[in-house]
């Protein structure tokens, strides 16, 4: 962190054109690139008062990787593994969001069972999202102990992912038109001992940080944004509910069979930092919840669609059978087209809407494929939502927003 | 309750000629607009007390190079929260006058959103506040997502499109 005095040329365009007596000579604070406390890659140009800052602009971008224009020389199947390093802290929430994209496109039916389970993983994904953001905001209010505890449990979602699919981050889950392969004993087994094992481990996370002294006074009236603002901005998601906006695109537009589910939407009232953590701590249960009930009513039946121009046929079929393996051929040389058509859908990701519109003309790529990105477009109210303050309550205000980098930049 | 019949009639009402190329793909009310009226658009699309369309979801834009006279498209995706009711509106410019006005004024997430097609496609908002590049590093002196930038090398022989692909 590089610290330069600077002369105020002109104090009219910084906050907000009012003229300001500022108390002292103000300074310009980077705040990133490669800071411990953006958690990612990116900067803040503070223009501080003393302790408080006036001003802010963020530059993004560092980690920009070009997905859509990518995107537009793969055939769709291959699309799965950009989307999957967009919000990596939620990958499979990703990847089920674009399946579904393409199989609006294609007009497939995916069957009962695989819908349940793309819900049990997403909800593990939102899960394990929330986790890292209310672990990392403890550890930014300096309390060590809670990110500990739950990232055992993090670790544990994580156990299952290499069950379901066979990686752990970037997971490249489930395939268009079904899941790859159908939920294992041992995944079925696992899921359930984590909805045995989680809720004690949540409830003590709880116990440490909603009542904390430290940790209440530290989050309270810290980066508050009001639902009015939230919404011009573009805010989705818990950090828009937090602000006290009902909309959750799990309820609003349904998806993969979330109207079978009983689950309630969490909403704050002052959108504040501790707002979103109890937000988002709420969401954890729910997810709990939807989860149960999945797990409890999980359908008999196939996994995957009858789609066999886009669904990999199984390896056994493939050596004994000439349709199988023509169909193998053609799917992973990227060989089928796609009907002409514009989708937009969105599903709830750990952040909010996240969005993709997808343009086809026909042909084995996308001809235009757009992410909208959550955290992209409600970071920008970062700035407003951190003036005024000092240089800690932005931390903590930019830890409980949950900005991922990856996502941030595509 | 919504329906795209009922709302695309109040908008043929109120702005006659200027609305055009209504569809519904996937269910979603589609159509286009001049530029001169987006921001009119837009504005009473907010502010109508039955549509309430109070969110802008996204804004992009799309490369069409054979369209002469069409070259860009950027689109618009609102929502109405309170009907959960959503619209699509499409701006069709050319490639020699890419000026489209700010929709900064309506929505403050627009600003980003703006910068972001602003960057990859060059298009130029007029009344924007800071309009410069956001992810591509500012030296870049081109539009990356154009189509005339192909993601392949052109000069390589042994990857033809016939079949590979596009």
């Amino acid at each position: 962190m590089t610290e330069t005095a600077v002369a105020p040329k002109d104090t009219a365009d910084l906050a907000q054109g009012e003229k300001v007596q500022y108390v002292n000579e103000l300074t310009t604070l980077n705040l990133g690139p490669t800071h411990p406390a953006t958690h990612g890659i990116f900067q803040n140009v503070l223009t501080m008062d003393g302790e408080k800052i006036v001003a802010g602009e963020q530059t993004v971008g560092y980690i920009h990787r070009a997905f859509e224009k990518i995107a537009e020389r793969r055939p769709f199947y291959q699309i799965t593994t950009l989307t999957d390093r967009m919000n990596y802290c939620s990958s499979p929430i990703n990847n089920m969001g674009w399946h579904m994209t393409v199989e609006k496109l294609l007009s497939i039916e995916v069957p009962k069972r695989a819908q349940y389970i793309r819900v049990i993983m997403m909800e593990l994904a939102r899960i394990a999202d929330h986790i890292v953001c209310n672990g990392i905001l403890g550890v930014d209010t300096g309390a060590f102990t809670g990110f500990l505890y739950l990232y055992e449990k993090r670790e544990d979602i994580y156990e299952i992912y290499e069950e379901v699919c066979g990686a752990r981050l970037t997971t490249n889950m489930g395939r268009v038109g079904g899941m790859e392969r159908d939920l294992s004993t041992t995944a079925i087994r696992k899921i359930n001992d984590f909805l045995k094992t989680f809720p004690p481990v949540l409830k003590e996370f709880e116990k440490l940080f909603n009542r904390n002294r430290i940790f209440m006074d530290r989050t309270i009236g810290v980066g508050g944004i009001s639902a009015e603002r939230a919404m011009s901005y573009g805010f989705t998601g818990p950090n828009l509910r937090a602000a006290g906006v009902d909309y959750d695109v799990r309820v609003m537009s349904p998806y993969s069979s979330y109207e079978d589910f009983e689950f309630d939407i969490p909403v704050g009232q002052h959108g504040d930092t501790y707002d979103r953590y109890m937000v988002r701590n709420e969401e954890m249960w729910q997810s709990l919840r939807i989860i149960e009930q999945a797990m409890k009513n999980l359908p008999e039946g196939p996994y995957y669609a009858d789609a066999p121009e886009f669904y990999l046929p199984p390896k056994k079929e493939v050596y004994r059978s000439m349709e199988a393996l023509i169909y193998h051929f053609k799917i992973v040389m990227g060989e089928i087209e796609a009907p002409v058509g514009e989708v937009y859908h969105a599903v709830e990701g750990g952040n909010g809407e996240l969005g993709f519109y997808l343009l086809s003309d026909g042909g084995r790529t996308p001809y235009r494929l757009h992410f909208r990105r959550p955290c992209f477009i409600y970071y920008q109210a970062y700035p407003e939502m951190c003036v005024g303050s000092t240089i800690s309550d932005a931390i903590v205000t930019m830890s409980s927003l949950n900005v991922i980098a990856g996502e941030l930049d595509a | 309750m919504l329906t795209n019949q009922s709302v695309a009639e109040e908008i043929i009402r109120k702005f006659g000629d200027d609305v055009f190329d209504f569809e519904e793909p996937f269910g979603m009310l589609t159509f286009s607009t001049t530029r001169e009226q987006i921001i009119p658009m837009l504005d009473y699309l907010k502010a109508h007390p039955q549509f309430q369309v109070n969110f802008l979801t996204d804004i992009m834009a799309i490369h069409y190079p054979d369209r002469v006279g069409q070259e860009f498209c950027v689109v618009y995706h609102t929502h109405s929260f309170i009907h959960n009711f959503r619209i699509r509106i499409k701006v069709f410019l050319a490639e020699a006058d890419v000026h489209i006005p700010t929709a900064t004024g309506l929505f403050a997430s627009a600003n980003w959103m703006e910068r972001e097609t602003y960057d990859f496609f060059g298009i130029l908002f007029d009344g924007h506040p800071n309009l410069k590049r956001i992810l591509n590093m500012d030296e870049m002196d081109y539009f990356p997502m154009r189509k005339e930038y192909p993601l392949e090398d052109p000069t390589r022989e042994d990857k033809i499109d016939a079949l590979f692909g596009r």
